[in-house]
C-alpha cells in the first residue's frame, strides 16, 4: 500500500506550497520550501517502491545535498537582509516596485 | 542483487568544455583559499577568461569533429547539435559579461558589512573586493551549459541549482543602493527556491509515471503506461511552472523586474542573456525529448502562456520610468517571442526550422541585451548609475555617440529591419506560421508593435529633449566595457546585414535536432 505515503507527500508538499504563499517571515517561508522538497523526497522513495528500481532512492540524496546547498546560500542572503533591516518579514522588503 | 556493479562509461572529451568551466571554478575557490589578498583579482581574471575561451574551442572542435548521435554519459548528458550551439552562445556571451564584471566599483566592498556602517566605510576605505565572484560566476556558466544539455530529470534539476544558487548571491552584491540589491537576492532566492521545488516534485510524479527520470524513456512510455494520466499531467504541469519561471514567462514573470532592477548590472547582463538562453535549451529538450508525444496537451497551454508573456511583457513595460526595469520587461516580452517559437511544433521538418529560428534569436537577443547593460553602467549620476528614465532626458546631445548605440540596440530589439533582432523575429515567426501557429504570430506582431512603441519612446526622449542641468554624466567607459559595447554593437550589425553564416550555422546545429 504505497498509495498512503504519496498522499502525505501531496499533504506536505501542499503546507509547504501554502506556507510559502501565506507566511511573512523569510526564514518560515524558507523552511516551507524545504519541506516541500522533504515531500518530494517521500514521493521519489515511495515510486522507487513502487516501481521496483532504485533511482527513486540514489535521487533523493542528490536532492538532500542539493537542498544543504540551499540552505548555506539562502540562510546567508536572509541573515544578510537581517542585518540592514533589522527584520526578515517578507512584507518590509518592498523597495523594488515601480 | 549480488551482481557486480559496472563501472560507468563516461565520454570525457565529450563534456570537455564544461570539466574545463568547474575546473577553472574550483581552481579559482582554492585561489581564494590560498593567493594573497593583493594577487586575487590578478590570477582570476585571465583563468576565468582563459577557461571560458577555452572551453568554446572545445565546443568548437567538438562541432567539427561531427555530432555524436547519442547521449554520453550513461544518457545522463545529451550532446547535440542544439546542444552545442547553445554552449558556444553561452560562452560568448559569459566572457562578454566577465568583461563587464571585471569593471571596477560594480560589486561591494565587504557584503557582511551593513550599508553605512562604520565597517563598511572602512572597507570601502581599505579597498577591500570580493574575488569571489570570479569563481561563483564560473560555477552558474558551468550550471548554464549543463542544464541545456541534460538528457535526464535529475541531472536537469542539479544543473538548474547549479545554475541558480550562485547568481541568487550574485544579485545581492551591489556596491550601491545595497538594500535593493539584498532586496532583489531574498525576493530572487525564495521564488527561485519555490519553482525548483515544483520542478522537483513534477519529476517525482513523472518518475511514478514512466519507472525512468531518463526523457526519452518518459517519452517511450507515453504510449505504453495507461491508467496513470493523473500523474502524467500534474507532473508535466509542474515541471513546466519551473522550467517557465526560470524563463520568466507570465504568470511566473514577477521576479524578473525585481530582480534584474536591484542585481549589480553586470549580473544582470549575464542573467539576462546567458540564463534565458539555457533554460530554452532546457525547455526545448524537456518538452520535445521528454514529453514529445504529449505535444497535442502541452501546446494549448503554451499558447496560452505565450500570448500572456507577450502581452503583459510589452503593456507593462509602456509603465516603467526605470531603465533596468524597462528592460526586464521587455526581457519578458521576448521570452514570449521565443516560446511562440516553442509552440511552432509539427512535422520533423518544420521542428528543424523553428529550432533553428529559436536559436539565431537566442544569439541575437542575448548579444544586444548585455551591450544594452553596458550602456546602463556608464550613464551615471552621483549615487551611481542613472535608473530614472527622466534621467536619460537629452543624452543625445551630450554624448552622441553612446546615445547612438543605445537608440541602434533598441531599435534592434524592437526588430527593424537591418539589426539582427528583425532577422530573429523573423525567423521564429515564420517557422510558427508554416507551424499553423497564425494566430500567435498576429499577436506577436502586435505585441511587437507596442513595444517598438516604448522603444521608440526612449529615442525620443535621449533626442529630442533638452538634458537636464545637473543631469548624469557619461563616464569614460573602461576598455572592457567599451570592447563590450562595441563588440555587442557590431555584432548586432552583422546579423542584421549579413546573418547568413550564423542562420546557416543554426540551421545545420538544429538539423540533427535531439538526440533521444
Amino acid at each position: 500500500m504505497t498509495t498512503h505515503y504519496l498522499v502525505l507527500s501531496a499533504l506536505l508538499f501542499a503546507i509547504g506550497g501554502v506556507g510559502v504563499l501565506v507566511r511573512r517571515n523569510a526564514i518560515v517561508v524558507f523552511m516551507c520550501v524545504e519541506l516541500m522538497l522533504n515531500a518530494c523526497n517521500l514521493a521519489f522513495v515511495t515510486f522507487a517502491r513502487q516501481n521496483g528500481n532504485l533511482d527513486g532512492q540514489v535521487i533523493a540524496f542528490f536532492v538532500m545535498i542539493v537542498a544543504a546547498a540551499e540552505v548555506v546560500i539562502g540562510l546567508a542572503i536572509i541573515v544578510t537582509i537581517f542585518r540592514t533591516r533589522r527584520s526578515a518579514s517578507v512584507d518590509d522588503a518592498s523597495l523594488l516596485k515601480h | 542483487m549480488n551482481g557486480t556493479i559496472q563501472a560507468p562509461t563516461i565520454e570525457y572529451a565529450l563534456l570537455a568544455p564544461m570539466l574545463v568551466v568547474f575546473g577553472a571554478a574550483i581552481v579559482g575557490v582554492l585561489v581564494e583559499a590560498f593567493a594573497p589578498r593583493y594577487l586575487r583579482s590578478a590570477i582570476h581574471l585571465p583563468l576565468t577568461l582563459l577557461s571560458l575561451a577555452g572551453a568554446f574551442a572545445l565546443t568548437v572542435w567538438q562541432a567539427l569533429k561531427g555530432v555524436p548521435t547519442k547521449p554520453a554519459a550513461m544518457g545522463a548528458v545529451a550532446v547535440d547539435g542544439p546542444a552545442l550551439f547553445i554552449w558556444g552562445t553561452i560562452l560568448v556571451l559569459a566572457f562578454v559579461s566577465v568583461m563587464l564584471i571585471n569593471d571596477e566599483g560594480h560589486f561591494v566592498a565587504a557584503a557582511a558589512a551593513v550599508p553605512g556602517s562604520a565597517e563598511e566605510e572602512q572597507a570601502l576605505y581599505s579597498g577591500a573586493a570580493h574575488t569571489e565572484i570570479y569563481p561563483l560566476v564560473l560555477f552558474a556558466v558551468g550550471g548554464m551549459l549543463l542544464f541545456p544539455a541534460s538528457n535526464d530529470l535529475l541531472v536537469a534539476f542539479v544543473a538548474l541549482e547549479v545554475m541558480s544558487l550562485p547568481l541568487y548571491l550574485l544579485c545581492g552584491l551591489a556596491r550601491r543602493r545595497r538594500l535593493l540589491s539584498q532586496e532583489a537576492a531574498v525576493k530572487y532566492f525564495l521564488l527561485g527556491a519555490f519553482s525548483s521545488a515544483f520542478f522537483l516534485y513534477g519529476t517525482a510524479l513523472l518518475y511514478g509515471y514512466a519507472g525512468s527520470i531518463d526523457l526519452a524513456r518518459i517519452n517511450a512510455a507515453l504510449g505504453t503506461v495507461g491508467g496513470q494520466d493523473t500523474l502524467l499531467y500534474l507532473g508535466a504541469g509542474m515541471l513546466g511552472v519551473g522550467l517557465l519561471f526560470k524563463i520568466g514567462a507570465a504568470p511566473f514573470q514577477a521576479w524578473k523586474p525585481d530582480v534584474y532592477q536591484g542585481s549589480p548590472t553586470p549580473i544582470t547582463a549575464l542573467m539576462a542573456s546567458g540564463t534565458l538562453v539555457a533554460a530554452f535549451g532546457a525547455l526545448l529538450r524537456v518538452f520535445w525529448v521528454g514529453l514529445g508525444g504529449l505535444d497535442w496537451d502541452w501546446s494549448p497551454v503554451l499558447w496560452g502562456v505565450a500570448i500572456l508573456t507577450m502581452v503583459v511583457g510589452a503593456v507593462l513595460a509602456i509603465t516603467q520610468t526605470d531603465i533596468k526595469r524597462m528592460l526586464a520587461y521587455s526581457s519578458i516580452a521576448h521570452g514570449g517571442f521565443l516560446l511562440v517559437g516553442v509552440v511552432a511544433t509539427g512535422t520533423a521538418a518544420q521542428n528543424t526550422s523553428a529550432l533553428s529560428g529559436i536559436l539565431f534569436y537566442l544569439v541575437a537577443y542575448g548579444v544586444t541585451t548585455v551591450g544594452a547593460f553596458a550602456v546602463v553602467t556608464m550613464v551615471r549620476d552621483a549615487g551611481g548609475e542613472a535608473w530614472h528614465l527622466s534621467r536619460w532626458a537629452g543624452l543625445g546631445k551630450r554624448s552622441p555617440l553612446l546615445a547612438a548605440v543605445f537608440a541602434f540596440f533598441l531599435l534592434a530589439f524592437a526588430g527593424i529591419p537591418l539589426t539582427s533582432g528583425f532577422f530573429g523575429k523573423y525567423a521564429v515567426f515564420q517557422a510558427a506560421v508554416s507551424g499553423g501557429a497564425t494566430p500567435l504570430v498576429i499577436v506577436g506582431v502586435v505585441a511587437s508593435a507596442v513595444a517598438a512603441f516604448f522603444y521608440v519612446r526612449i529615442i525620443v526622449l535621449m533626442f529630442f529633449s533638452d538634458p537636464a542641468a545637473d543631469g548624469p554624466s557619461v563616464v569614460l567607459p573602461s576598455r572592457g566595457t567599451a570592447a563590450v559595447v562595441g563588440f555587442a554593437a557590431l555584432a548586432t550589425v552583422v546579423l542584421g546585414v549579413y546573418p547568413e553564416p550564423v542562420l546557416h550555422l543554426a540551421h545545420s546545429a538544429a538539423q540533427s535536432l535531439f538526440v533521444r
